[in-house]
């Protein structure tokens, strides 16, 4: 068994937009998506979920505001699977709830870093 | 040996033993009992050899005479004997005796599960070591009390709170399963490696007491080595961060009681036995790739053994003290660490990492802060060690650190 | 005390070097730079060193091979850190060794589950 990242990025959505109905549902399939797999011992780590401020650092100390924006897509945050194979995390992905909601997921593998 | 050693050492050797093999054969609920019954049978040692001279093996009688209050306890209380754990053997005569079985093979094992149970997380650390100090090291609860700095009372309360909290929590007296081990040896290591520097850090002036401590550490941790299923690489590097510092008991104090640091001992104090020890350990740890806190300490006082001052010796403390932050956080470690990078980076990176640290209650931080400016900026050194001495607790640093107050005065 | 995520992101760098264990193989000056957040007891989490095997999962089942390239630049990992604000935070960041490679870092503060 491996580990692989899971990074979900989406363009940024306020919350305004769902209904406390629609906002009950989107939590539901979250745990939904996270405790099949916690079940089955496939999740490594819940991770984190980044909040939509950030801060951009560069070369020569430049700092601009609001998260990385070189695309429109901006990270919500990420978790640690387990798995095989990368393919066979691609394929637990695919249940990531948000991709109904346009997003995507992008799997990598980890390297080990060893100390315990 | 002296008759008048006799009994003290064998106490010392033998309690921890039986007491071992009782307190699994009646149960947690009973260690008091184990105790109370190895007590006896040693002032009726005391009483009958004082009268009749000591027999041709004091041990063996010992056991002899051990198994025989069992019994006769036993017999004496049948509510006591129907509850009496299940590992209880039992005879094939029909008066269906309780075998008391003091084997080598069955005390080393009462002790290691006794180790276990004891190294509880449900009790407080130094209760923990309080009970290791009892039941797996022999010591009377005035050596526990000297050991801790108080008294006979606070030990006892303790001892027995500990061990109500082991009954009502219905600790077993067993090895872990193997599923379970890693994460049970975890505790058992913390509770060794805080009574080794219980000993190594004591401001007893009493060296035979705190020597012993360390030794009793270093003796129950090879005992782990020596089991199978406990022989992890964590447990071999715990050893060997013991014998690298146990290797300057001899260099650390000087004939008036006072400590040496370490740039200041004598080399040819070391005992190099302990070293090469450490060294032997240190290499049966080097297996499978997790690296534990212990392995990257037990490789810091490698270094600090095999030599004193070199650029690549700082080097790898640096990185290793580095490694040993990301696993875990200690002021110690922060100082160190930042001692380590002043030796690669010089004393002015050090000192700008050094104010960074956020440490400056502590009388550590204002010792390496006055190291770090002694060459260059003798009064704020001066300064940094004056705060230092009103922050300490312990007379032995005061005396260190005025000493090198003077040396910046002259 | 509140958590920051820092991510960072550079050109892909070619093969990763391993230990004789199979450890990633830290650089100095990344091993300084965490050592220092880390004596101050300002490091969560040393965080994940991404491979650089990839994959983009999109809706519809989409899979596409390779890290998400976002323009040439890939994440190459992050780590948490803790600090007072995202401007302390960000102090930090200045000094990453990603930035000698012409790699930047975002930071971004983690959402609290206790409160």
């Amino acid at each position: 068994m491996n580990e692989f990242a899971m990074i979900f990025r989406n363009t940024f959505q306020p919350e305004a937009k769902f209904s406390p109905e629609e906002m009950q549902n989107i939590m539901q399939q979250w745990q939904a998506w996270m405790g099949g797999m916690a079940a089955k011992g496939q999740l490594a780590s819940s991770g984190n979920r980044l909040g939509s401020d950030g801060k951009t650092v560069r070369p020569s100390a430049i700092v601009t505001n609001g998260p990385y924006a070189e695309v429109k897509e901006i990270i919500g945050g990420f978790i640690v699977v387990k798995a095989s194979s990368i393919d066979e995390a691609a394929e637990l992905a695919k249940g990531c709830p948000t991709l109904t909601v346009g997003g995507n997921v992008e799997v990598r593998s980890i390297i080990p870093m060893g100390a315990n | 040996m002296q008759e008048k050693e006799l009994i003290p050492y064998l106490y010392r050797t033998e309690f921890r033993k039986i007491t071992a093999v009782l307190c699994r054969l009646f149960g947690i609920e009973h260690i008091t009992i184990a105790e109370d019954i190895v007590g006896d049978t040693f002032l009726l040692a005391a009483e009958t050899w004082g009268l009749k001279g000591v027999p041709a093996n004091p041990a063996a009688w010992l056991y002899i005479v051990a198994k025989n209050k069992t019994r006769d306890f036993l017999k004496r209380n049948t509510i006591f004997n129907e509850k009496v754990s299940p590992h209880v053997q039992y005879s094939t005569d029909e008066s269906h005796e309780i075998e008391v079985d003091l084997s080598s093979t069955n005390i080393n094992d009462s002790q290691l599960q006794m180790m276990f149970a004891i190294c509880y997380p449900g009790i407080p650390p130094e209760s923990q070591i309080g009970l290791s100090l009892r039941i797996l090291c022999s010591f009377s609860i005035d050596e526990i009390a000297d050991a801790f700095l108080t008294n006979k009372e606070t030990i006892n309360k303790r001892l027995y709170r500990a061990k109500e909290k082991l009954k009502q929590d219905k600790v077993q007296i067993e090895m872990p399963p193997a599923s379970e081990i890693g994460k049970r040896i975890e505790t058992v290591l913390t509770t060794l490696y805080l009574l080794f520097n219980e000993g190594y850090y004591s401001s007893s002036r009493n060296t035979v007491l705190t020597k012993d401590l360390c030794l009793e550490a270093m003796r129950l941790t090879h005992m782990l080595t020596e089991n199978e299923s406990t022989d992890k690489p964590e447990v071999n590097a715990l050893l060997a961060l013991m014998c690298f510092h146990a290797s300057r008991f001899d260099a650390r104090v000087d004939k008036n009681g006072e400590l040496i640091l370490y740039e200041d001992q004598d080399i040819s104090l070391w005992n190099s036995e302990l070293i090469k020890q450490g060294e032997r350990y240190l290499n049966r740890a080097a297996k499978g790739e997790l690296i534990s806190r212990y392995h990257l300490e037990a490789a810091i006082a490698y270094w600090h053994t095999a030599e004193r001052d070199s650029p690549e010796k700082w080097e790898k403390v640096l990185s290793l003290y580095n490694r040993l932050l990301m696993v875990e956080y200690s002021p110690i470690a922060a100082l160190n660490r930042t001692y380590a990078l002043a030796k690669v980076y010089g004393n002015e990176a050090a000192i700008i990492e050094a104010e960074k640290l956020g440490l400056d209650q502590n009388h550590l931080y204002h010792l390496l802060l006055g190291e770090l400016y002694s060459e260059a900026e003798r009064q704020k050194a001066i300064w940094h060690f004056t705060t230092a001495s009103k922050l300490t607790k312990t007379s032995a640093d005061r005396t260190v650190i005025r000493k090198k107050i003077e040396k910046l005065k002259h | 005390m509140k958590e920051f995520a820092m991510v960072y992101r550079s050109e892909p760098m070619g093969e990763i070097k391993l230990t004789a264990e199979g450890n990633m193989e830290v650089s100095k000056e990344w091993e300084n730079w965490m050592g220092s957040a880390a004596a101050q007891n300002k490091l969560v989490s040393p965080g994940l060193r991404l491979g650089n095997e990839g994959r983009v999962v999109k809706p519809g089942n989409v899979v596409t091979n390779g890290p998400y390239a976002e323009i040439k630049e890939i994440i190459g990992g992050l780590s948490v850190f803790r600090a007072d604000s995202i401007e302390e935070a960000t102090e930090r960041a200045k000094s990453c060794p990603i930035l000698n490679v012409g790699g930047n870092v975002e930071v971004r503060e983690i959402i609290q589950m206790n409160g």
